[in-house]
């Protein structure tokens, strides 16, 4: 009964949006009179929303992949060997998600907008890895933790390199880690606001920020079209991780 | 010379030293055993040879050859794993064919030394499974498969048997050794179980505190342990003072224990020159005598403490002037808990250490 409670309270909100997102009224309101499609379309018509919605899909596709290939190994040299100062490491590599993200963010633009005079492409791309890279390095770590390293002895005993051994042993028994990282990375840099806010300029926006902007001169249910497309979105990109792996990998 | 050889070796983690100037020779064909407590340095002796532990100190030369430094990937040595670490992702096939192929080799010439060695460890029809799908045996002899089928210069095995049920245990010793000696394969074999390292080994190498202590075959090490810490693993539970009286003529002596009483031992066991040393016994070789049964000497008076049935025997505790003495006594009878006993101490029996 009471998870019946908490998990209407997590859906309706969902149904107002999806609901308020069809009417014909020039403003929010639920129920919706009549049915249309015309914020749907309204969302197409706006120019900004389609260029930072490609903006924010590159930066997070790009980020992630720069931070996998940070973090990656990143994780693996924590968890496999011992060495003076890891706890530090270990700690300053995490540090991202515990300094609020509006300090980060105006660390950022400080320093990498005003001071070095980066474009501002640039820094939103380098201030999303960092951002995301916690997460890569906590999911992927948890994964190598069930890895058991003699496997890995195993494989140079036979006579392949570390390198090898790395790429054809303990990456694909790690995929599943690997791809839950990407996916909760990819999530995260493409809702990010805190961030993101810092380090958007002139013609180059996400479109979170994008949205947030809309709200503040427009109240049509354009904005709640947009959610339902990326709930869909999710809804999609969720199925396709179902049918080929399954949601299970990220229950484990 | 010996194929094998561990010279001066010394290992160490930060201050904690692992192994102190370990030295161990080992024949081409022989199947050496690493036995000893947990800590006492067995696995990382295996491990150093395998070349997944750097020495600190010393050399290791294999055939020849300076393998100090040799990475273990250019070494060719087959390693069987105490969990078996099986690749989870690759078939049975692929994780035995994953040596070979590392050698370049051509296809059909791994596919037909895969499905010989699977053929040997009697795993033919389970090529395609996946090691998910294998019985804890199974797995160990898909290790063993993988490991052999490189044809490796040396067989290092770390407590290979240890996660199988008992019977199981004894039937993979036996086909481990069988393998062995048809293939003609030096083996190092690390265990804590003495049963299973006796009935496999050529020789035994009992460590301690990162020293090899005796290193000999299994029957002289049963039989005749040279040092205390081996007498006691093996099973030597008592160990008495003595000190060297007369040298007898056809070999053996005299010895004088703390309360005066004299024992006679047969063999020195390399001690003929020393006049302290310490007789050891199993308590299963001591009999036990009525009050003052019979003989002069080799006998103890003592008194009956705590009893344990064993099955085969009672184990008594008993006091003695020299000290408390596990004497295992016969099932039929049982001394109370008080009686007075002589023990005797045959003087064939009476190990010197």
């Amino acid at each position: 009964m009471f998870a019946l409670l908490v998990y209407l309270f997590l859906i309706i909100p969902l149904i107002i949006i999806t609901g308020a997102a069809f009417g014909t009224d020039e403003y929010l309101r639920f129920p919706p009179q009549g049915f249309s499609l015309k914020w749907l379309a309204n969302i197409f018509e706006v120019e900004m929303f389609v260029r930072t919605f490609k903006i924010s899909l590159e930066i997070a596709v790009l980020g992630t992949v720069l931070a996998l290939l940070v973090g990656i190994p990143a994780a693996y040299g924590l968890s496999r060997y011992d060495f003076v100062g890891k706890n530090f490491l270990q700690g300053f590599f995490l540090s991202p998600v515990l300094v609020p993200g509006i300090v980060f963010g105006f660390s950022l633009l400080n320093f990498l907008i005003i001071k070095y005079e980066m474009p501002v492409y640039t820094s939103l791309l380098i201030g999303h890895t960092v951002i995301i890279m916690p997460y890569i390095i906590r999911v992927i770590s948890s994964s190598l933790e069930n890895f058991d390293y003699s496997i890995e002895e195993a494989a140079i005993s036979l006579g392949a390199s570390k390198v090898k051994t790395f790429f054809v042993i303990v990456l694909p028994n790690i995929t599943s880690g690997v791809i839950a990282a990407f996916i909760l990375a990819f999530i995260n840099s493409f809702n990010n606001v805190p961030v993101s806010i810092f380090l958007t300029g002139p013609g180059i926006s996400t479109l979170p920020i994008q949205m947030m902007s809309y709200v503040e001169y427009y109240f049509d249910p354009t904005i709640a079209a947009l959610s339902v497309v990326l709930m869909v979105m999710t809804i999609i990109l969720m199925f396709i991780i179902e049918k080929t792996l399954g949601l299970s990998y990220f229950a484990k | 010379m010996a194929l094998l050889s561990l010279k001066n070796i010394s290992v160490a983690y930060g201050k904690n030293v692992v192994l102190k100037n370990l030295n161990l020779d080992v024949e081409k064909g022989e199947l050496v055993s690493l036995l000893g407590p947990s800590g006492c340095g067995k696995t990382t002796t295996l491990r150093l040879i395998g070349g997944f532990v750097e020495a600190k100190n010393g050399r290791f030369v294999f055939n020849g050859k300076d393998y100090t430094k040799i990475p273990v990937h250019k070494r060719n040595f087959g390693f069987v794993f105490q969990n078996y670490a099986l690749f989870p992702h690759l078939t049975v096939f692929d994780n035995v064919a994953f040596g070979l192929k590392q050698r370049n080799i051509p296809k059909n010439e791994i596919k037909k030394r895969v499905m010989e060695i699977l053929e040997t460890v009697g795993l033919k029809d389970y090529a395609d499974r996946s090691p998910r799908e294998l019985s804890g045996g199974q797995k160990q002899r898909v290790a063993l498969a993988r490991a052999l089928v490189i044809q490796p210069d040396l067989l290092l095995l770390d407590e290979p048997l240890s996660n199988l049920d008992a019977k199981l245990r004894v039937k993979m010793r036996l086909e481990i050794r069988k393998i062995q000696q048809e293939y003609n394969i030096t083996a190092i074999y690390v265990t804590h179980d003495q049963e299973e390292c006796f009935s496999i080994s050529d020789r035994v190498a009992v460590m301690n505190n990162g020293v090899i202590e005796q290193l000999d075959t299994p029957q002289k090490i049963y039989n005749l342990p040279r040092t205390e810490f081996v007498a006691n693993f093996v099973g030597f539970e008592n160990f008495i003072e003595l000190e060297l009286e007369a040298k007898e003529r056809g070999g053996g002596g005299f010895y004088k224990l703390k309360n005066g009483q004299r024992f006679k031992v047969t063999h020195f066991n390399g001690r003929e020159y020393e006049r302290y040393v310490k007789g050891a016994i199993r308590p299963e070789e001591i009999d036990i005598l009525n009050e003052g049964g019979g003989k002069e000497t080799n006998t103890l008076k003592g008194i009956i403490g705590i009893s344990t049935f064993l099955g085969k025997h009672y184990q008594y505790v008993v006091e003695t002037e020299v000290g408390r003495l596990l004497v295992n006594g016969s099932a039929h009878k049982r001394y109370e808990k008080g009686e007075r006993v002589t023990l005797y101490f045959p003087e064939d029996k009476i190990v010197l250490v």
